[in-house]
C-alpha cells in the first residue's frame, strides 16, 4: 500500500499550487466572474503549458502518462482556489469519452486539442426533466443515411459558454429511460441548429441551456458503438465524480483552515471566540469531516479502473460522504464567522456556495445513497444464489 | 385544554380572511420571504393595515393595538401566511415601539407612534457594531453632551435595510468610565437624514443589498430624543431583544414554506415519477412537518402562558433556535428539490429580452439557491443559536 504521489505528480502539484497563489487570489478570481468573459482563456492557456491538461493521458495518447489520480490533484488545487476553468467538462469528461472509446480519428483530431488548450469541450448529459439519471433522455438522434440528426434541450451545460464542441449523450433507440439505445457524439457548437442561453450560476461559473434542432452530423461524430454508450458514460461520469469530490475536499480543507484562523483573531466578550468550547468542537468536527472525505476521495479514485460494481459503488460511497460533509464544513463555515460570513466580500461565503453547488452535480446525497444501496442489494443477491 | 376555534374565532378568521382577499396587493402574493423588494413593496401592506387599524395587533390598545387574543394573532399571521404576505418589518412596530411605548415620554410616544402604525415612517435598527457583534455591550459608538444636543461618533454595521430608513435606534456610551460596560449606554432615536450620517452597502452572499454599515460623524441629535433614563439603555435594549417574541419562530410563514416545497416536489419528477413519492425525499419533508408542528405548539404554549400575564422569558430563546433551523431546513429541501435548476444565477443573467424574466429553468427555482444563501443568517441575528443556547444554559438550566 503507498498513498504517496510520484515525483512528477508531486511537481504537477506544487507548481499548480503556486500559479493559483500567485495567479488566482481571491480578487482576481472576483474580477474574473464578474467579467462578461466569466473565465481566463489565457489562464486556460497556461493550464495546458503547465502540462495540467494532458496529465491524465497515456503517452500513446500524447498525455503525460498518468491517470485519474493525476485529475485528482490538479481538482484538489482547482477547489483550493475556487478555479472556474472547465477541468472536468473538458479533461476528465471529454477527455475520458476519446481515451476510453474514440476511434483513432477522433483522438487524432481531438485529443491534442484539448491537451493543448485549442478546443474546450463542455459535457452536454443533463435535462430538465431527467433529474440525476443518466438514461432519462429526451434527447433524440435519428439515422440519416449514414449520420443522425439530434433533436433535444440540454440544461444547465457547465462551462458551454467557454466551449467550441460539445459532448452530447441522445437517445438513438429504446424508450425513454432504458439502459439501452443510448448514444455518445461529438458536436460543434457552431453547427446548425446549435442554439445556446449562456447564464452565470450562483457559484460563480457559467453554464447554457442548448438546443438541438434538427442538428445534422456525420458517422463520424458518435464515440463508440451506437444505442451502448450507457455503461461508457456512467464510467465517465463517475471519474468525473471523483474529481469533483477532490475539488470538494480542495475547497473544505480551505473554508477550515480559514474559519479556524478566523476564530483566533475575532474577539467578544475580551476573549478570542476560538476559546469558546462549544465552537472548537465544532471546528473539531469539520476538521475529522475534511479527512474523512480526503480518505473517501482516494479510495474512489483508486478504484476507478476496478470492475463496474467496485467502481460505482466506491464512487457513490464517496459522493454521499463528501456531499454530507461539504454541507456541514460549509454551513459551520459561515455560522462561525458570524456576520462577516454572509457578506460578498469575504471569501469563505464562496467556499460555501460552490460547496453547496458540487452536492447535487452528477448525482445528489439521496441518489448516490440510492445507488450504493441497489448495487449493495445485488451483491447480497448474487452471494446467496 | 381546548384546540378548537370557537364560533366568534371563526367568525374572526372569516372576517380577516375576506379583508386579505379583498385588499392584499396581488402582485405581492407569494412574495412575503423575498429580500429584493422596493421599499413601496414593502410598505404597501403595511399602509393598507395602518389605514384599517390592524398594523400592530400585539400593541396595547391605547396606543393603536387591536386587542385581539392571542388565538386572534394566531389566526391573523395564519391567514396572512396564506398569501405568504409581505408583514410589517420589525424595527419600527415590533422593536422600536414597545420601548419608546413603555419608557419614552409622551412627546415621544404623540411623535413616533402614529407614524410607524401608518408605515409613514421606516426605522433601522443601529445595535451591532463591527467589534460588538455578540457581545452587544461593548458598543463603543459614543454620544457626548453638547448643550441641549448629543453628538454622535463612530460605526453601526449590518443595519438592516437603513437605505430606507427615515428613523433609527441607536445604542451609543454615554459613560466610558460605567463600571460595567452594560452601565454606560443609552437608547437614542436618531433621524436617518441628519448631517453626518453615511450608509454604506454590504452586498450578502445572496447577492442582495440587505444590510448596510452605517457611519456617523458628529451627528448632531436632541437630547430630547433619548428614551429612558441615560446610561440605562442596555435595560431597554434587551427588553426590546426579549420582547420580541411573537413571529420570531416564523411558524406560519414556515407552514406555507412547507406547502410550497410539497407543490414543488410534487412537479419535479425523478424516474419519471413526482418527487414527492420517493421515500427518501418525502421523509425529509415529514420530519420537517413534525419538527415545525412541534415549534408550533411550544409557540402556542409560550403565547397562552403570555396571555396568563407570565413575561416574555428566557423561553423566547427555544423559539429562536428552532424556528431559525427550520426555516433554514426548508430553504434546503427546496433546493435540493429543484435538483439542476437551483444553479442558474438570474440576477447576473444579461436581459436579452429586455423583460424582468429569467427564462431558465420552472421559475419557483429562480430564488431556491439565494434562499438558502441568504437564511444562513437567521442562526446569526437576533442573537446567534449559540448565544441563545448560552442564554437557556444560564437562565433556565442555572449553570
Ligand atoms: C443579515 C443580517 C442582518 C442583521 N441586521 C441587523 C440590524 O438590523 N441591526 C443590528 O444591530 N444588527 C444586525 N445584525 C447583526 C447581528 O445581530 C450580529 O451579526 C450578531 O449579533 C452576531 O454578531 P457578529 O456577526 O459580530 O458575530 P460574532 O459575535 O463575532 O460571532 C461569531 C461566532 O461566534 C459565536 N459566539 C460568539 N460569542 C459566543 C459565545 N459566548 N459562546 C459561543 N459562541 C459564541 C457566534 O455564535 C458566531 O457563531 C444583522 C446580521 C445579519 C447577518
Ligand atoms: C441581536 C441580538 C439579539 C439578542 N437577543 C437576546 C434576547 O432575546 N434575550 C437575551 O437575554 N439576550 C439576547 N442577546 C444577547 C445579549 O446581547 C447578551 O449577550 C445576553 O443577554 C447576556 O447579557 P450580558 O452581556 O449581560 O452577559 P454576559 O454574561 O456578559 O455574556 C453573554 C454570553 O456570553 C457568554 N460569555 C461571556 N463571556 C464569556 C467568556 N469569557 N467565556 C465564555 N463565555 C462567555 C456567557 O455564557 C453569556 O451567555 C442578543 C444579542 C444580540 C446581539
Amino acid at each position: 500500500m503507498d498513498f504517496n504521489f510520484t515525483e512528477e505528480q508531486g511537481m504537477i502539484r506544487d507548481s499548480l499550487a503556486r500559479l493559483i497563489r500567485e495567479q488566482y487570489d481571491f480578487d482576481t478570481r472576483r474580477g474574473v466572474v464578474a467579467s462578461e468573459a466569466g473565465w481566463r482563456p489565457e489562464m486556460w492557456a497556461q493550464f495546458a503549458e503547465l502540462g495540467l491538461l494532458m496529465a491524465p493521458f497515456s503517452e500513446e495518447d500524447g498525455g503525460l502518462g498518468g491517470g485519474s489520480i493525476d485529475a485528482m490533484i490538479v481538482m484538489e488545487e482547482f477547489g483550493k482556489g475556487l478555479v472556474v476553468e472547465p477541468f472536468i467538462p473538458s479533461v476528465v469528461c471529454a477527455g475520458g469519452f476519446l481515451k476510453h472509446a474514440g476511434s483513432a480519428a477522433q483522438k487524432e483530431e481531438h485529443l491534442a486539442a484539448i491537451m493543448g488548450a485549442e478546443s474546450t469541450f463542455a459535457f452536454a448529459y443533463a435535462e430538465p426533466r431527467g433529474r440525476y439519471n443518466l438514461a432519462d433522455l429526451e434527447t433524440v438522434a435519428k439515422k440519416d443515411g449514414a449520420g443522425y440528426v439530434l433533436n433535444g434541450h440540454k440544461a444547465v451545460v457547465i462551462g458551454a459558454p467557454w466551449a467550441d464542441k460539445l459532448i452530447v449523450t441522445a437517445r438513438t433507440g429504446g424508450d425513454r429511460r432504458d439502459a439501452g439505445g443510448i448514444s455518445v457524439f461529438i458536436v460543434d457548437k457552431s453547427a446548425s441548429g446549435v442554439t445556446t442561453r449562456d447564464y452565470p450560476t450562483v457559484d460563480g461559473r457559467r453554464a447554457s441551456e442548448v438546443y438541438f434542432e434538427n442538428v445534422s452530423v456525420g458517422a463520424d461524430a458518435l464515440i463508440g458503438s451506437e444505442g451502448e454508450a450507457l455503461p461508457l458514460i456512467e464510467r465517465v461520469v463517475d471519474e468525473a465524480t471523483a474529481a469533483l469530490c477532490a475539488e470538494a475536499v480542495g475547497a473544505m480543507g480551505v473554508a477550515h483552515g480559514m474559519t479556524v484562523e478566523y476564530s483566533r483573531q475575532r474577539k467578544q466578550f475580551g476573549t478570542a471566540i476560538g476559546k469558546f468550547q462549544v465552537l472548537q468542537h465544532r471546528m473539531v468536527d469539520m476538521f475529522m469531516e475534511h479527512e474523512q472525505s480526503i480518505s473517501m476521495t482516494y479510495m474512489a479514485t483508486l478504484k476507478l479502473d476496478e470492475d463496474e460494481v467496485t467502481r460505482k459503488k466506491a464512487v457513490s460511497a464517496a459522493k454521499v460522504r463528501i456531499g454530507q460533509a461539504g454541507r456541514f464544513v460549509g454551513q459551520e463555515s459561515i455560522q462561525i464567522h458570524g456576520g462577516m460570513g454572509m457578506t460578498e466580500e469575504l471569501a469563505v461565503g464562496h467556499y460555501f456556495k460552490r460547496l453547496t453547488m458540487m452536492n447535487s452535480e452528477y448525482g445528489n446525497v439521496d441518489h448516490h445513497m440510492r445507488r450504493y444501496t441497489a448495487l449493495s442489494a445485488g451483491e447480497m443477491k448474487a452471494a446467496a444464489e | 385544554m381546548n384546540l378548537d376555534f370557537n364560533p366568534e374565532e371563526i367568525a374572526f378568521r372569516d372576517e380577516v380572511r375576506a379583508f386579505i382577499d379583498e385588499n392584499y396587493p396581488k402582485d405581492l402574493v407569494g412574495m412575503g420571504s423575498r429580500e429584493d423588494l422596493t421599499r413601496e413593496q414593502f410598505l404597501a401592506w403595511h399602509k393598507i393595515l395602518g389605514a384599517k387599524g390592524w398594523s400592530a395587533p400585539a400593541w396595547p390598545e391605547k396606543y393603536g393595538g387591536t386587542g385581539w387574543t392571542s388565538t386572534q394573532r394566531y389566526i391573523w399571521s395564519e391567514e396572512n401566511a396564506r398569501v405568504d404576505a409581505v408583514m410589517p418589518l420589525p424595527f419600527g412596530i415590533a422593536m422600536v415601539a414597545p420601548v419608546i411605548y413603555s419608557f419614552g415620554t409622551d412627546e415621544q410616544k404623540a411623535r413616533f407612534l402614529p407614524k410607524i402604525l401608518s408605515g409613514e415612517e421606516w426605522w433601522c435598527q443601529g445595535y451591532s457594531e463591527p467589534g460588538a457583534g455578540s457581545d452587544l455591550a461593548s458598543v463603543k459608538t459614543t454620544a457626548v453632551r453638547d448643550g441641549d444636543h448629543y453628538v454622535i461618533n463612530g460605526q453601526k454595521t449590518w443595519t438592516t435595510l437603513a437605505q430606507h430608513a427615515d428613523w433609527g435606534f441607536f445604542l451609543c456610551r454615554t459613560d466610558p468610565d460605567a463600571a460595567k460596560p452594560q452601565e454606560g449606554i443609552s437608547f437614542i432615536l436618531v433621524d436617518m437624514k441628519t448631517p453626518g450620517i453615511e450608509v454604506r452597502p454590504i452586498i450578502t452572499i445572496d447577492g442582495g443589498h440587505e444590510v448596510n454599515e452605517t457611519w456617523l460623524t458628529d451627528v448632531r441629535v436632541p437630547i430630547a430624543n433619548r428614551v429612558g433614563e441615560e446610561n440605562k439603555g442596555w435595560t431597554y435594549a434587551k427588553f426590546l431583544l426579549a420582547h420580541e417574541r411573537s413571529g420570531i419562530a416564523g411558524v406560519a410563514r414556515s407552514k406555507r414554506g412547507v406547502e410550497k416545497l410539497k407543490q414543488i416536489a410534487s412537479t419535479e419528477v425523478i424516474d419519471g415519477k413526482p418527487l414527492m413519492n420517493d421515500d427518501s425525499f418525502a421523509r425529509k419533508v415529514s420530519q420537517l412537518e413534525i419538527d415545525l408542528t412541534a415549534l408550533e405548539f411550544t409557540e402556542l404554549r409560550t403565547l397562552a402562558g403570555e396571555a396568563q400575564g407570565k413575561g416574555p422569558g428566557p423561553e423566547s430563546s427555544i423559539l429562536k433556535v428552532k424556528g431559525t433551523e427550520i426555516q433554514q431546513r426548508l430553504t434546503e429541501l427546496t433546493l435540493e428539490a429543484v435538483g439542476t435548476y437551483g444553479a442558474p444565477y438570474y440576477r447576473g443573467f444579461p436581459n436579452d429580452d429586455s423583460s424582468n424574466e429569467f427564462p431558465i429553468g420552472p421559475d419557483y427555482a429562480h430564488h431556491s439557491a439565494p434562499m438558502y444563501f441568504n437564511m444562513r443568517k437567521t442562526s446569526i441575528y437576533g442573537g446567534s443559536n449559540e448565544i441563545q443556547r448560552n442564554i437557556i444554559t444560564k437562565m433556565i438550566l442555572g449553570l
